[in-house]
């Protein structure tokens, strides 16, 4: 590996990697059993976080920023003059290797722009994941790319060997991929993801039959959406991303606030701020979706297409349901807990364990760390002292609104805990 | 405060000595008493004081007699509460121990009760510095074929870490210095041991010199230095997101904040 190019390279390749904010690395069952290098079992870990807050997990790198391809909003768009690097394969084993023996990573995050065709694109990415694990006996975490319109052949020998495989749809809308990358159908993100899909169903169903069956991408799939290119709205890009969820079994949905890039007229220009806080309310939304038991409807519809940016969801939810509050802290159960504004799903658990032993009151509930602020208002506990004023949802926004600006310019955080 | 009619135990600040002494306090009945470290002990005009010599049978009997009364969880508390170091935290633990052996329930959840919440907090802040740690090594390749790293972590966690650890690499000899502590562990390929090390006076753990360390080992800290650069958003800038995730007292070690 002479150093110099590989350095080259490596800025490049991670330079138009970056976009991708897929950072996971954890939900693999990957265990170090031949006395190899790496394991990917339990929840994955941040080795560092740049200076925008993310996490830094995997070495999250492009194979290549050559493409066929013409994609709006890109930087690795066919049109767009810059610099451009193909990595080889045995490059990217090497660093992936040298970085993981000195802890900086969890393992690899393989991307790559469409060289010549889709299939000989995947192919370069399976090599370099299949050399890893047959030849360097790598057992870290595995990410790859499903380059659209790959082969079922390849999307299968690829989940053999990555713990999990992702095709971005980018653009949440049908009529916004048309505008943005006319070349694209989203046929061809749907293809490798029903492959993936079935796959793991397969493999699922004869792993009960023979134990020794063969991993195939046990992390699951992945997908992210850009946001704000196209003046989509949140019921919009909730409703495809449960669509998703459902139908493909996706374990994320990742939400990438549109980071300007060309003066391409069809997007928002250069100096057009990142909508950051509209991307955290998104997310907020997502995990009310998946572990607070909310359907999207719910929280988006007709009467109400997007998200209010000065509430998070939940107490947008709450303030629109006001008749279902206030919630007994001693008596409701998870699914009505798990509602009420400002209460993550750690205070209810321990709400659930502490209330065995007594009944709770204000004081219980703040020594065990339980963020009152805004659930005071929506609870009633062990206590003659609560809310009683019978206020509107407009009056009860302005008055958390007002108590609470300190806290509420909380640094935003995209991917973590949200609620707490 | 010390009183009069206290009773202090000093213990060599092993887990076992500390369960030692909560059999001693059983034993004889204690009623006013104080377990410290014999590193953290202070000399007392009040009171009785006495060292207990750490004694394997009875802190395996104390354990015995916990573990009936406790969650695994609620043990795991224990332990890592331990490790903080925390001045008194063994009066805090012996309150825990004594609630959970006068219990008929199972307390380790009752968070309400304030010894166990306690507990529980301190044993969050010892979790969350092992997670560092996992995170925050960073190996460094010596000329003897040795990935080395050096930490100063808030609590002792390598105790903590070392499974983690071996699982991981388990293909590469490896050590993990705690500066502050002085004392490491080292993977041979076969087992973790504990090691002291006399560093030369001359050691600056900051610095990767070519007198230690392998020559290709400043390139790739190179190339991680550059990736940590390319990977970054300017536009996404949010340095206070940044140092809550990435305290300033860590910095000193990770080679991507050198630059
Ligand atoms: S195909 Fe992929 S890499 Fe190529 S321009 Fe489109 S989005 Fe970018």
């Amino acid at each position: 590996m002479s150093f110099e190019r590989t350095q080259e390279k490596l800025k490049i390749l991670a330079d138009a990697a970056k976009y991708d904010v897929s950072c996971a690395s954890s939900g693999s069952k990957r265990s170090n059993t031949s006395k190899g290098l790496g394991d990917a079992t339990g929840m994955g870990i941040c080795h560092s976080y740049t200076e925008d807050g993310r996490c830094v997990s995997l070495l999250k790198i492009l194979l290549t920023n050559y493409c066929i391809f013409d994609c709006a909003y890109c930087v690795t768009r066919k049109s767009n003059d810059i610099k451009r690097a193909a990595f080889q394969v045995q490059e990217v084993v090497d660093l992936t290797i040298n970085f993981y023996r000195r802890n900086y990573i969890e393992g690899l995050f393989l991307s790559s722009g469409i060289f010549k065709s889709a299939d000989y694109t995947m192919e370069r990415l399976v090599a370099v994941a299949k050399k890893l694990r047959l030849e360097e006996n790598f057992n870290g975490y595995i990410h790859l790319k499903s380059i659209p319109g790959a082969s079922d052949e390849l999307m299968k020998e690829a989940g053999l060997y990555a713990d999990r495989l992702s095709v971005n749809i980018e653009i949440p809308t049908k009529e916004g991929l048309k505008l943005l990358a006319p070349e694209k159908n989203r046929e061809d993100f749907i293809k490798p993801m029903k492959k993936v899909k079935n796959e793991i169903i397969l493999y699922n169903s004869e792993k009960k039959l023979i134990k020794s069956t063969p991993k195939f991408a046990p992390a699951g799939q992945s997908t992210q959406m850009i946001i704000g290119a196209i003046g989509e709205s949140d019921q919009q890009i909730m409703w495809t991303s449960n669509y998703f969820y459902k139908k493909f079994n996706l374990k994320r949905v990742y939400y990438s606030g549109y980071i300007p890039i060309s003066y391409d007229t069809r997007l928002p220009q250069i100096g057009t701020a990142v909508p950051m806080l509209r991307e955290n309310r998104l997310y907020q939304t997502d995990w009310l979706m998946r572990f607070y038991g909310f359907e999207v409807h719910e929280i988006l519809n007709n009467d109400h297409q997007n998200l209010d940016l000065e509430v998070d969801p939940k107490l947008g939810w709450a303030l629109r349901n006001l008749e279902q509050f206030p919630v007994d802290v001693n008596k409701a159960d998870k699914r009505m807990l798990a509602r009420v504004p400002g209460l993550g799903m750690k205070s209810v658990y321990k709400i659930l364990q502490a209330r065995r032993f007594r009944n709770l009151n204000w004081e219980h509930l703040q020594k065990m760390g339980v963020a009152l602020n805004r659930a005071k208002y929506f609870l009633i506990c062990q206590s003659r002292d609560f809310e009683r004023r019978d206020l509107t949802g407009p009056q009860l926004k302005s008055l958390i609104l007002q108590n609470s600006t300190s806290k509420y310019q909380k640094i935003l955080s995209p991917q973590l805990s949200l609620f707490e | 405060m010390i009183l009069p009619q206290d009773y202090t135990l000093v213990y060599d600040g092993t887990f076992d000595g500390f369960l030692t002494c909560v059999f001693h306090v059983y034993d004889l009945k204690l009623k006013q008493v104080h377990i410290q470290r014999k590193s953290h002990a202070q000399e007392s005009l009040f009171g009785t004081s006495e060292e207990v010599l750490t004694d394997l049978e009875k802190s395996d009997r104390v354990w015995k007699g916990i573990k009936k009364k406790t969650t695994a969880k609620g043990r795991s508390k224990l332990y890592y509460a331990f490790l903080s170091e925390q001045k008194q935290v063994e009066n805090l633990l012996l309150r825990y121990i004594q609630y959970a052996l006068n219990s008929t329930m199972l307390i380790d959840a009752d968070f309400a009760n304030q010894d166990v919440l306690k507990v529980t907090q301190v044993a969050k802040s010892v979790g969350r510095e092992k997670h560092r740690m996992e995170a925050f090594v960073r190996f460094r390749l010596t000329k003897d074929g040795l990935y080395f790293a050096n930490i100063e972590p808030d609590f002792d966690v390598l105790p903590l870490i070392s499974a983690h650890f071996k699982r991981r690499y388990a293909d590469q000899k490896w050590v993990i210095y705690d500066l502050k502590r002085n004392y490491g562990l080292y993977y041979d390929l076969e087992k973790v041991d504990i090691i002291n090390l006399s560093l030369p006076d001359d050691f600056d753990a900051t610095k990767t010199t070519s007198e230690f360390f392998a020559t290709e080992e400043l390139e790739f800290q190179t190339l991680w230095q550059d990736y940590f650069e390319s990977t970054n958003i300017p536009s996404r800038k949010n340095m206070k997101l940044h140092i809550q995730h990435v305290p300033k007292r860590y910095w000193k070690y990770l080679s991507e904040k050198l630059r």
